[in-house]
């Protein structure tokens, strides 16, 4: 099996940057101030030198507590963000899920979002007009795709962000705590497709604290705390280690 | 191949979106892009013309044809520091070539001066000038690229500068207003003393500006004058384009 992500000693960290919110005014009053700050280690690091491999075809999960680094490693993949040092390969169409309906605008009907948020994922306007019908049927949204989205309600709109997603068709899907969107129904139309691509060979990372849908979907999982790569393995051993560090934080503060 | 196929498509669609959202597709859309620079020629014309008696012969046509190209300027320079903050979510959550937003709003500006112009056009019947066909086919793309270019220049600097310094549209908004005087609308190029040329010539926007109303107006180019504004388009947008390339790599963390 091919290798279709990798990560070798990723750093990542995010500069708090005092200055911005000041404005170039104060920033040109304070000036002795604020070279002396950029000197300065300003710096808040989120990874600290992770390395793993994710083979093709593989369902990768990535569990762990809040602030370990989770949706920071997604983003990286996904190539929103750069890392500091270490490298990143990833080979083949990437689609993520990071966010449902990125750059939908409340006034454009429900097609006309289709054909903006499918743009900003990479599809070309050929490419998403052959999908339409396929998408608007998933959507299940029926006449309401001629209404302006402003009129939707939450979960229509998240079953439309979803639905344009999953038709990008790629090869290494990315998924961040999505599966909540919609009601019963249509989260299990997700995990159906979902299940579809897996069969169909496409590679998916899966970022979750739904630890029964990480069991579920995922071969292998990465645990995650403070920025290290704790543990890696079979879901089940994964989560019983991710247990145990639950277990002793909330022992810890008690 | 398929990547320029989607770049293409990435702006168009961008683009359409800007027309949908900002003017809500309707002809009042059109009505508001042409009614800033008329409702400005009313006021220069009663102001210059007849309080201050300007010697500018048919000071109207002569304002409307500086008037317009600046208006595409003016425009875009000034909704640029928006243009990064206001898609914030997007910067942060898609991984998409992010200088499609200030082309979709330099595009979008363009095709609205480039509606004005039939406009001008009647203006210009109305004061029996004739446009030439043939120089007004050459003149048109030939400014509409130099002038795209300066002001994509300036667009990439101040909506990717916009983001590490948050007061930059404020300064945006009182330069582009100063510019706007020493740039020659509101008078002609020939009643500035010959003394001061240099310093005309040094506000990038002259040269076009000028060679605009040479088109418009007297149905020449000069070929100085464009080589001027072609200089200058050129050397602003390398700054711009530089500054938006260094940059962009920390969009996603002060976004």
């Amino acid at each position: 099996m091919n290798t279709v992500v990798s990560l070798k000693d990723v750093y990542k960290s995010y500069s708090l940057r005092p200055h911005i919110r000041g404005g170039f005014k104060h920033f040109l009053l304070h000036l002795p101030k604020y070279l002396k700050e950029m000197k300065q280690d300003n710096t808040f690091t989120v990874l600290k030198g992770i390395s793993f491999e994710v083979k093709e075809g593989e369902t990768f999960g990535i569990i762990g507590p809040n602030g370990a680094g989770k949706s920071t490693t997604l983003a990286l993949i996904a190539g929103v963000l750069k890392p500091d040092t270490g490298t990143i390969e990833v080979k083949g169409r990437v689609s993520a899920l990071l966010e449902l309906g990125a750059g939908f605008h409340p006034d454009l009907t429900g097609i006309e979002n289709i054909i903006l948020n499918g743009i900003l994922l990479g599809l070309t306007k050929r490419e998403i007009r052959q999908k339409m019908d396929e998408i608007i049927e998933f959507s299940g949204l029926g006449r309401f795709i001629y209404e302006p989205i402003r009129t939707y309600s939450g979960g229509m709109l998240a079953r439309l962000g979803f639905s344009v997603a999953i038709h990008v068709d790629p090869q290494i899907l990315l998924i961040d705590e999505i599966l909540a969107v919609g009601d019963a129904n249509f989260q299990k139309k997700c995990f159906e497709k979902i299940m579809e691509f897996k069969k169909k060979g496409v590679t998916i990372i899966f970022v979750s604290h739904g630890l029964a849908d990480v069991e579920r979907i995922c071969k292998r999982v990465a645990l995650l705390n403070d920025g290290r790569l704790i543990y890696i393995g079979k879901p089940k051993e994964t989560i019983e280690k991710y247990l145990e560090i639950m277990g002793k934080r909330r022992n810890g503060r008690n | 191949m398929r990547k320029w196929v989607y770049y293409k498509d990435l702006i168009l669609v961008l683009i359409s979106k800007e027309m949908k959202v900002r003017y809500k597709n309707t002809i009042l859309g059109f009505f508001w892009s042409i009614a800033n620079p008329l409702c400005f020629a009313l006021v220069f014309f009663i102001a210059f013309k007849v309080y201050m008696r300007i010697q500018i012969e048919n000071y109207i046509i002569f304002l409307l044809s500086g008037l317009f190209p600046w208006q595409w300027f003016g425009n875009t320079v000034n909704s640029s520091p928006g243009v990064f903050i206001g898609n914030a979510n997007l910067i942060k959550k898609v991984n998409f070539p992010r200088i499609g937003l200030p082309l979709a709003i330099l595009g979008n500006d363009l095709v609205h001066f480039l509606l004005s112009i039939p406009v001008l056009v009647i203006f210009l019947l109305i004061y029996k000038k004739h446009p030439q066909l043939i120089i007004w086919s050459i003149g048109i793309p030939l400014l509409c690229i130099i002038q795209s270019l300066m002001v994509l220049g300036f667009s990439l600097a101040v909506s990717s500068l916009n983001l590490f310094f948050r007061d930059l549209q404020h300064l945006t908004v009182i330069i582009t207003n100063l510019i706007f005087y020493f740039t020659p609308i509101i008078y002609a190029e020939t009643m500035v003393p010959a003394k001061y040329r240099p310093l005309l010539l040094a506000n990038p926007l002259s040269s076009l500006i000028i060679s605009w109303q040479d088109l418009f107006l007297k149905n020449i180019l000069r070929p100085s004058l464009i080589f001027v504004a072609c200089g200058w388009a050129i050397v602003i947008f390398f700054v711009g384009y530089s500054i938006y390339k260094s940059l962009e790599p920390k969009f996603v963390e002060v976004v």
